[in-house]
């Protein structure tokens, strides 16, 4: 009779239960017991075997507990240990894969599922590849990691700025030297160039993410024009901050409140007519038969613009913070920098006690 | 080029400028709330446009509209405009060409 060494030991082995044979068993195990009958017949075998060595030994003696019983006795009963074990593990692993399996079907379900829900986006008419406000279907990698990579740099962005803020309203308040603030300064003009720097590198990406604003808060994006602060409120802001100022110095801030109000008129017109291009485009030809790839796609090539607005938008802000720097003083300038960091506080601090404050049900 | 240069040498403000383009709008609208009236060449409705869009590519434009000129030299693209603008630099330059209101 034929079964696997590795099912019956040899008795000295035996002895003792050895976890990690067993373990090494398992897969021999989980493939024979899938036939259960090979088991029953071993143990018939088996005990066949033995019983007929034991009972010619019975014969051969009256004496009880002799070695030789003893030894046909010992193995007969390990082999039923072991033979018990087998059939247990053998049970668990049965139902190890059963709960696998039952887990890959849920899976595939689920998977059926949403591949059907991303062709129905797909066929009720998000442009190719899926809308850019569909979340994660249909947006291209680049497009993500881009907008990832700003998130997790506008959070640095966020810390240091902090960090600077602070530095910079203990530097006011303590006599530090003209050269001192000086760097401070710089360092505070520079932080913000830097983000500017991030927000076109991600409005190539996804120009309608920089638009939204998401990574603002609310009350931020409230005021937002073209993606950002609006120049001409930023001075706004800050200039009852940073009273007293010269004859000249009046006039120069009023210079450039002028100056930023013309330019930030003509892109706000600029940007109206793109809306109006975009809506010509796409409402053009007869609507209706449901076709209408040649419009969608002719109206993205007139939404390339938008980048070149944004972009413009922040080169303003950039140029107004710029200018500012030339018009005042060092200490002006910090005190300005503080101003609007706090002012952008405040802003967050609205959003915060906004999304807190308990309303009426509707 | 040689178109180009011609029309850019023109008296006073020249806007060289695309029908489609929005932010050759917004230049334009710009110089008309300074109260200057530029001279727009649309060079998407010209027959030498490709010609003038190489051209002006050339004088060192990032993008060829918008192109600014003001008394024959140039001034640049929106960027150059805008920074001209806030430094107060823009309308000393356009001065001899502002509309007598």
């Amino acid at each position: 009779m034929d079964f696997p060494s590795t099912q019956f030991v040899p008795s000295r082995a035996m002895g003792t239960y050895e976890p990690i044979h067993q373990i090494g068993m398992w897969g021999e195990n989980f493939k024979s017991i899938s036939n259960p009958n090979i088991s029953a017949s071993v143990i018939v075998d088996v005990a066949n075997k033995l019983e007929n060595e034991s009972e010619t030994t019975s014969h051969e003696m009256l004496v009880p507990s002799s070695k030789h019983d003893q030894e046909a006795s010992k193995p007969f009963d390990k082999i039923q240990r072991r033979l018990a074990q087998n059939r247990e593990a053998a049970r668990k692993s049965r139902l190890r894969k059963k709960a696998y399996v039952q887990q890959l079907e849920n899976s595939r379900l689920k998977l059926i599922q949403l591949e059907q829900e991303l062709e129905r986006s797909r066929q009720q008419g998000l442009y190719v590849g899926g809308g850019l406000e569909a979340g994660h279907l249909g947006i291209s990698g680049a497009v993500n990691s881009g907008i990832a990579a700003f998130e997790m740099g506008y959070e640095r962005w966020m810390e240091e700025q902090n960090k600077q803020i602070c530095e910079l309203r203990s530097a006011l308040n303590a006599q530090i030297s003209e050269i001192e603030l000086r760097i401070l300064v710089e360092s505070g003009m520079s932080h913000y160039f830097e983000l500017f720097r991030m927000k076109s590198s991600v409005a190539k990406a996804d120009v309608f993410y920089v638009m939204s604003g998401k990574w603002k808060t609310s009350a931020e994006r409230f005021f937002a024009w073209i993606g950002g602060f609006r120049p001409s409120e930023l001075l706004k802001v800050l200039v009852p901050q940073i009273d007293p100022l010269t004859d000249q110095q009046i006039l120069d801030v009023c210079n450039l409140k002028q100056s930023c109000q013309q330019a930030e008129d003509a892109l706000s017109q600029g940007m109206e007519k793109l809306r109006e291009t975009v809506s010509a485009t796409l409402a053009s030809g007869q609507m209706g038969q449901g076709t209408y790839v040649p419009q969608v796609a002719m109206a993205m090539e007139k939404l390339e613009a938008l980048v070149c607005f944004v972009n413009q938008a922040d080169h303003l802000r950039q140029e107004t913070l710029q200018q500012m720097s030339y018009i005042l003083t060092t200490r002006q300038a910090a005190r300005g920098l503080l101003a609007l960091g706090e002012y952008i506080h405040r802003l967050q601090a609205l959003s915060n006690l906004w999304a807190n404050h308990p309303r009426e049900p509707a | 080029m040689d178109k180009v240069m011609r029309l850019a040498s023109e008296r006073g403000v020249v806007l060289f400028s695309k029908s489609s383009c929005c932010l050759c709008y917004a230049v334009k609208i710009l110089f008309q709330e300074l109260g200057v009236t530029p001279t727009v060449h649309e060079i998407d409705q010209d027959p030498e446009g490709r010609e003038m869009e190489r051209a002006l590519m050339r004088l060192g434009c990032n993008a060829p509209v918008p192109a600014v000129f003001i008394g024959g030299k140039l001034v640049g693209s929106t960027n150059e405009v805008m920074s001209l603008h806030l430094g107060g630099g823009l309308i000393p330059l356009v001065r001899p060409y502002q509309a007598l209101c």
